[in-house]
């Protein structure tokens, strides 16, 4: 249902699209195709404690309101469970079987990080009804995804890529990087901001060179964090760019900050004239009924997260670094401040201990 | 000590020459032939001025010679050992396996090198194996281990296109040799390529689940003895920080858990010294090279 009369005045010929998801699938009437990452950048916030009844509620109401993707996995990806990321109070594989047993319409998407996880675990959530398969790199590494793309293309997976931690690169960088998965067998590649670092045209610039590379044989995406208060407004930008799929969460129930609130960004499409296909009162509806019972508090822009924003740290130390500046009677926001410095990368959890110490250390030696 | 065995490294790239300057240092073996297939590879032609003879034409002409080496050392790819191995046993010529081929039992030095040294071939794992597995067998010593994870982080630049395209393998192979050399019960590896420009030196961090009624006395000293051991040979092996305890809790389901932080520098033999990754390799390999010599030579 559309209660916003269309198109923002004054609005229509600056947000018209020149690339949309409908020209990628033809069986689609979508401008842009959202996927929503509660399931899987929420679970940092969770924990990764979700319970099996949850993840049925998630999917169920996101499913019901037109959300064309979801998310399900350990916050880290496949194989994520362990010291250094947390482990999973559910199995992830058992909590994505459910996820597609749930789902109507949406499809049910998984992601992995090489080095992280394996083929074997694509296997699995494959067999367990995963039919995207998320494949992340640092936004310098992409060759190692290469074996991965390529096993995910034979089994029939529809293939995404993720440059995690864009705004450490120039926009020629990414492109290039871009191209590695693409010819790898990548079908749509993202500009994944991870530590909510990037402001306005630094997500637009990043975006177009990347569909300047592929976009010919490829759709691009965008993924954003609220640690700078920019989600929204950074995806705006991307879509104008030339991005056809978009990351959020709804309520921001994700990584640090949050992600791009994805109940908001469909109120935003909606006045842009955007089609999104998911109804914007049935998502402000899940957003506050489903989504906030399940979350263990607000996402919320503290002296931590934008920290993270600041310093470009990766989005899911957040909790990581909480814990050791307990741990240790340290500062928290130093630890990010540091980790930053020290320019850490997403998968890194283990050495902000090592940072904490250090710090603690300093003080003794200080006191 | 006199005689020495001699040896042919086979792959001139990084690690082979690496490995060649660790080589010439040994009292035990004598590198002789750098063995490589490029006629333009810079190796062969650094091989050359340190007085080995140096050959493109491939391990087919090493074979087809005379006199053939003792030892080969393997710095190509694990599908080229896999193909060799058995021509290198047929000859007679012991193997140290730098590739991820896994043709012989797995060696890392520190902790279970003296049981391979009459072996025909033996393979150096990984270099996050070579790193992480002596202090998950240094908690094992202590207390039984039911599940160890490591994570290694070293430099974009150190890990080369075999590791790139070969990840799954990395992660699968060092987390084998957690279970059979480390001693836990169950095992996990995660590796990350870290870009950052000055390129970080290689870090190592090892995660083991114990009693909830440990000594952690006994633990922390065997770990600091095995640092000791592996320093013997990797002078750039060392501990960032004391043993971390944890308290049984949720969040370590139930288990004490143990921290270790290492950091792992290299000598800058030919490698730059960040590629600590690279370095304990070659190191390794040198050492569980010297052990086969020295038990052949009855020394």
């Amino acid at each position: 249902m559309s209660i916003s009369g269309g198109n923002v005045s004054g609005a229509g010929e600056l947000n018209a699209l020149t690339r949309t998801w409908r020209d990628t699938d033809p069986t689609s009437d979508l401008d842009i195709r959202l996927t929503d990452t509660c399931l899987r950048d929420g679970s940092h916030h969770k924990r990764h404690q979700f319970t099996s009844d949850e993840v049925r509620a998630i999917v169920g109401a996101l499913d019901d309101a037109g959300v064309p993707v979801i998310e399900v996995t350990h916050g880290d990806g496949l194989g994520g469970s362990s010291f250094n990321y947390g482990f999973s109070k559910t199995p992830e594989q058992e909590l994505i079987k459910i996820a597609a047993e749930t789902a109507k319409n949406a499809k049910i998407a998984f992601l992995m990080l090489p080095g992280l996880g394996t083929k074997d675990d694509i296997l699995m959530a494959q067999d367990n009804g995963g039919s995207i398969c998320r494949i992340a790199t640092h936004c310098t590494e992409a060759d190692v995804s290469e074996q991965h793309f390529k096993l995910a293309r034979e089994r029939g997976l529809e293939t995404v890529g993720f440059l995690m931690m864009s705004h450490t690169q120039p926009p020629e960088v990414l492109a290039k990087q871009a191209r590695i998965m693409v010819d790898a067998g990548c079908q749509c590649v993202y500009v994944v901001d991870s530590a909510g670092a990037l402001i306005l045209e630094g997500v637009s610039d990043r975006v177009a060179a990347v569909v300047a590379e592929i976009g010919h044989e490829a759709t691009v995406g965008f993924h954003g964090h609220e640690n700078l208060d920019l989600g929204a407004g950074n995806t705006v930008m991307a879509v104008r760019a030339g991005a056809t799929q978009i990351d959020g969460s709804v309520r921001r129930f994700g990584a640090g900050a949050g992600n791009t609130p994805l109940d908001c960004f469909v109120g935003i499409a909606d006045k842009l004239g955007w089609k999104t296909g998911v109804d914007f009162l049935k998502i402000i509806d899940a957003s506050e009924d489903v989504i906030r019972p399940a979350m263990p508090e607000e996402c919320r822009l503290d002296r931590m997260t934008m920290m993270m924003g600041y310093a470009g740290v990766y989005s899911s130390f957040l909790k990581h670094a909480g814990n050791a500046a307990d741990r240790y009677g340290v500062s928290g926001a130093r630890i990010l401040a540091e980790a930053g410095k020290r320019k850490l990368i997403g998968g890194q959890e283990d050495q902000l201990i090592d940072i904490a110490l250090m710090l603690k250390r300093e003080a003794e030696l200080g006191a | 000590m006199s005689r020495k065995l001699s040896a042919a490294i086979v792959g001139p790239g990084n690690i082979g020459t690496d490995l060649m300057y660790k080589l010439l240092r040994s009292d035990v073996i004598e590198p002789r032939w750098m063995i490589g297939v490029d006629p333009a590879s810079p190796g062969l032609a650094r091989a050359e001025s340190e007085g080995l003879i140096a050959t493109a034409e491939g391990v087919d002409w090493l074979l087809k010679q005379d006199e053939l080496p003792d030892f080969i050392f393997e710095a190509t790819s694990a599908y080229v050992h896999r193909a060799y191995a058995p021509r290198y046993a047929e000859a007679g010529i012991k193997a140290v396996d730098l590739t991820p081929a896994a043709v012989g039992p797995a060696c890392i030095p520190a902790v279970n090198g003296n049981e391979h040294a009459g072996a025909e071939n033996v393979n150096m794992i990984t270099c996050g194996g070579q790193a992480t597995i002596p202090m998950v067998a240094a908690v094992s010593r202590a207390t039984p281990v039911s599940y160890a994870e490591i994570v290694a982080s070293v430099a974009s630049l150190s890990a080369g296109p075999g590791t790139r395209q070969n990840i799954d393998e990395f992660t699968q192979t060092t987390s084998a040799g957690v279970v059979n050399i480390g001693g836990a019960a169950q095992g996990k590896a995660i590796i990350i390529l870290n870009p950052a420009e000055p390129p970080m030196i290689m870090r190592d961090t090892i995660f083991c689940a114990v009693g909830a009624e440990v000594d952690r006395e006994a633990i922390t000293a065997s770990v600091h003895a095995m640092v000791a051991a592996v320093q013997d040979y990797v002078p750039g092996y060392r501990l960032l920080q004391e043993p971390q305890f944890d308290d049984p809790s949720d969040a370590t389901r139930g288990a004490t858990k143990v921290s270790i932080f290492i950091e792992v520098e290299g000598a800058g033999d030919f490698l730059p010294p960040y590629s600590g990754n690279l370095d304990i390799m070659t190191a390794a390999a040198t050492r569980a090279g010297e052990g086969m010599a020295r038990k052949v030579l009855g020394a």
